[in-house]
């Protein structure tokens, strides 16, 4: 479709405004203004992009699973990741970018996936709080995804968001193992609860929109900005510190019943709110431990970079062997 | 599974049992390594499944082991509480990865044997083996497939990936012929039907892979050495590394509960 002029433009943007006072979903059909275009597949990608890069810090543990049980659930979970990676590159590419350009993207730097990954894996209990608290934040995410106003994305959300709480379930086990395990496997599981807590209350939910969770009031002010017009678009439908403190609402109680220590210590039950109060994000703070953390985003990126380049003449074969090419170059 | 026998007949079992357990088990371990470093992401999902399948076979087949071989061991028992020298799994699951080319060719080997054998196991005397071996052959079909789709793809690729999948084979060619050796235990078992010899089955396998490497236009390698050991627990100095880092974290907690 080339028409720009003024009319026909109108005509587009309200057919596009009314889909959205509908609630029904946008599709790749449909004309979308550039910048929804834009902000939907920035938030596909990073997605999908998360996907790929959270398969590492569980990947890693693959090879040293303490019980096949474990290792079966293990493998089982990352191979489902590497599945919602897939659907989410699919539902990206209809927005008219290849997968090609969407890894060469991730690869450098130009996209980026969710910095909690950038923590690194320190022992077992980690894919136990990894899996219980990272995907249990992503389940939060994901449930009113599934409604996003983006048809080739709420779609996707709807295959992802079962599987991952799955996730969420399996990873609370492996940690109600240790945590009925010895001491030294308690005080495993208690430390990796600390090291992944964090990253996941403040890094799986976006930056602050509101002033709730402790932003100055220009850092919410900026996040504000971006989340009304995701939401005006259909494609948030809450803000980062809404779903941010229902997850820590849903955290509480399961750590109780773990046996856990959450490590903040000023989690507790707000009867006028009728929620969980938490401590104040530090975000300057958390924003310079992030760079003191680089090393491991460094080296995500590179190892995925590595499977990538050493993948390359894997890729070049598939190709030549579907254009029949082989032959010919054999014989020339 | 049904235990039918008592007494020596059923101690043969065990031991055969854990033989293939073994095999499943170690190479479901190499691919292990792959997941996150395979060359597309489909791949990372096809052999992360391929890895879950023989890792199920290694824990059916092991704990079928440890019921039979009267110490009542577990499946992680015997996966995590063993020693290098008491593994008995054939040396070619545990060659180092090496490229892409090396792996599909090691899956190419292994899956071709491993369908012929539980495609023949389905119709064992021991009724634990028949009904192991009727499941697994349905997933090692997949299995042998995608080797076959993927050296056919590289032998008829590029230049490279032709020389890389020549050479693929041609490491791992001499660690074939183990999976097929005969000795007393499985003559034993293979004399009144309890199970398979695998020697039965190398025509047929030779066959089969032949098939594969003319259309994949790649050349069978020339039979040079053959690797042996594996069976009586002599493995290569790579097993000792792949068997440490298995175990570690739950050598690390004795008496953990997981
Ligand atoms: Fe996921
Ligand atoms: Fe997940
Ligand atoms: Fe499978």
């Amino acid at each position: 479709m080339t028409t720009t002029d003024a009319s026909g433009e109108e005509g587009f943007t309200e057919h596009f405004e009314a889909l959205l006072a509908a609630d029904e979903r946008i599709e790749p059909r449909d004309w979308m203004p550039d910048g929804y275009r834009r902000m939907v597949l920035r938030q596909v990608a990073q997605h999908a992009h998360s996907e790929i890069i959270g398969m590492q810090p569980e990947g890693a543990w693959l090879t040293r699973a303490p019980s096949l049980h474990r290792k079966a659930s293990l493998l089982a979970k990352v191979q489902d990741e590497a599945g919602h990676g897939l659907y989410l590159y699919s539902a990206a590419e209809t927005l008219g970018v290849s997968r090609a350009e969407l890894l060469d993207a991730l690869h450098g730097g130009t996209q980026r996936y969710a910095a909690t990954f950038n923590h690194p894996a320190l022992t077992w209990a980690d894919t136990g709080a990894i899996a219980w608290l990272t995907d249990g934040a992503a389940v939060v995410n994901q449930v009113p995804l599934c409604h996003t106003s983006y048809g080739p994305y709420a779609r996707a959300m709807r295959r992802v968001c079962q599987e991952e709480a799955f996730h969420v379930r399996q990873g609370y086990d492996v940690l109600w193992s240790l945590c009925r395990g010895t001491p030294e496997q308690q005080e495993m599981a208690q430390d990796a609860v600390n090291r992944w807590w964090l990253p996941a209350v403040a890094l799986m939910f976006g930056p602050p929109d509101t002033t709730a969770g402790g932003a100055d009031d220009r850092t919410a002010a900026m996040g504000a900005a971006v989340s009304r017009r995701s939401m005006a678009w259909g494609i948030k439908r809450h803000t980062n510190d809404e779903l941010r403190q229902r997850f820590v609402d849903n955290c509480v109680p399961q750590a109780e019943r773990l046996g856990v220590t959450l490590p903040d210590p000023a989690i507790r039950w707000n009867e006028e709110r009728g929620h969980y109060d938490f401590g104040p994000i530090d975000w300057r703070l958390f924003r310079e431990a992030l760079a003191d953390n680089s090393q491991c985003a460094r080296q995500r990126l590179a190892h995925r970079v590595a499977a990538h380049e050493d993948g390359a003449w894997v890729r070049e074969a598939v190709d030549a062997y579907a254009a029949g090419r082989y032959e010919e170059g054999q014989s020339a | 599974m049904t235990v039918s026998r008592t007494g020596e007949r059923t101690r043969d079992v065990a031991a055969y049992a854990l033989r293939l357990g073994d095999d499943a088990l170690v190479l479901s371990q190499r691919l292990c390594a792959w997941v996150t470093n395979a060359p597309t992401i489909e791949e990372d999902l096809a052999i992360s499944n391929i890895a879950l399948d023989l890792l199920g076979h290694a824990r059916t087949l092991l704990a079928y082991s440890g019921e039979l071989d009267g110490t009542g061991r577990s499946d992680d028992d015997l996966a995590y509480g063993r020693t290098e020298r008491q593994f008995r799994n054939a040396l070619l699951v545990e060659l180092d990865n090496g490229d892409f080319a090396v792996t599909i060719a090691r899956q190419l080997v292994y899956a071709q044997y491993g369908l012929l054998l539980c495609t023949a196991l389905a119709g064992a005397g021991d009724a634990g083996l028949a009904g192991f071996g009727a499941r697994a052959a349905k997933e090692l079909e997949y299995h042998r497939m995608h080797a076959a789709q993927w050296t056919v793809r590289l032998g008829r690729g590029t230049a490279e990936s032709h020389r890389r999948m020549q050479a693929g084979l041609d490491r791992v060619w001499p660690y074939a012929g183990e999976l097929f050796e005969a000795d007393e235990l499985v003559e034993r078992l293979d004399a009144d039907g309890t199970a398979v010899a695998p020697a039965r089955l190398r025509a047929d396998w030779e066959r089969e892979v032949a098939g594969v490497l003319a259309d994949a236009g790649l050349t069978v390698p020339a039979p040079s050495w053959h690797a042996t050991g594996g069976r009586s627990g002599l493995h290569t100095e790579a097993f000792g590394p792949l068997l440490a880092e298995f175990q570690s974290v739950r050598r690390q907690y004795p008496g953990g509960n997981w």
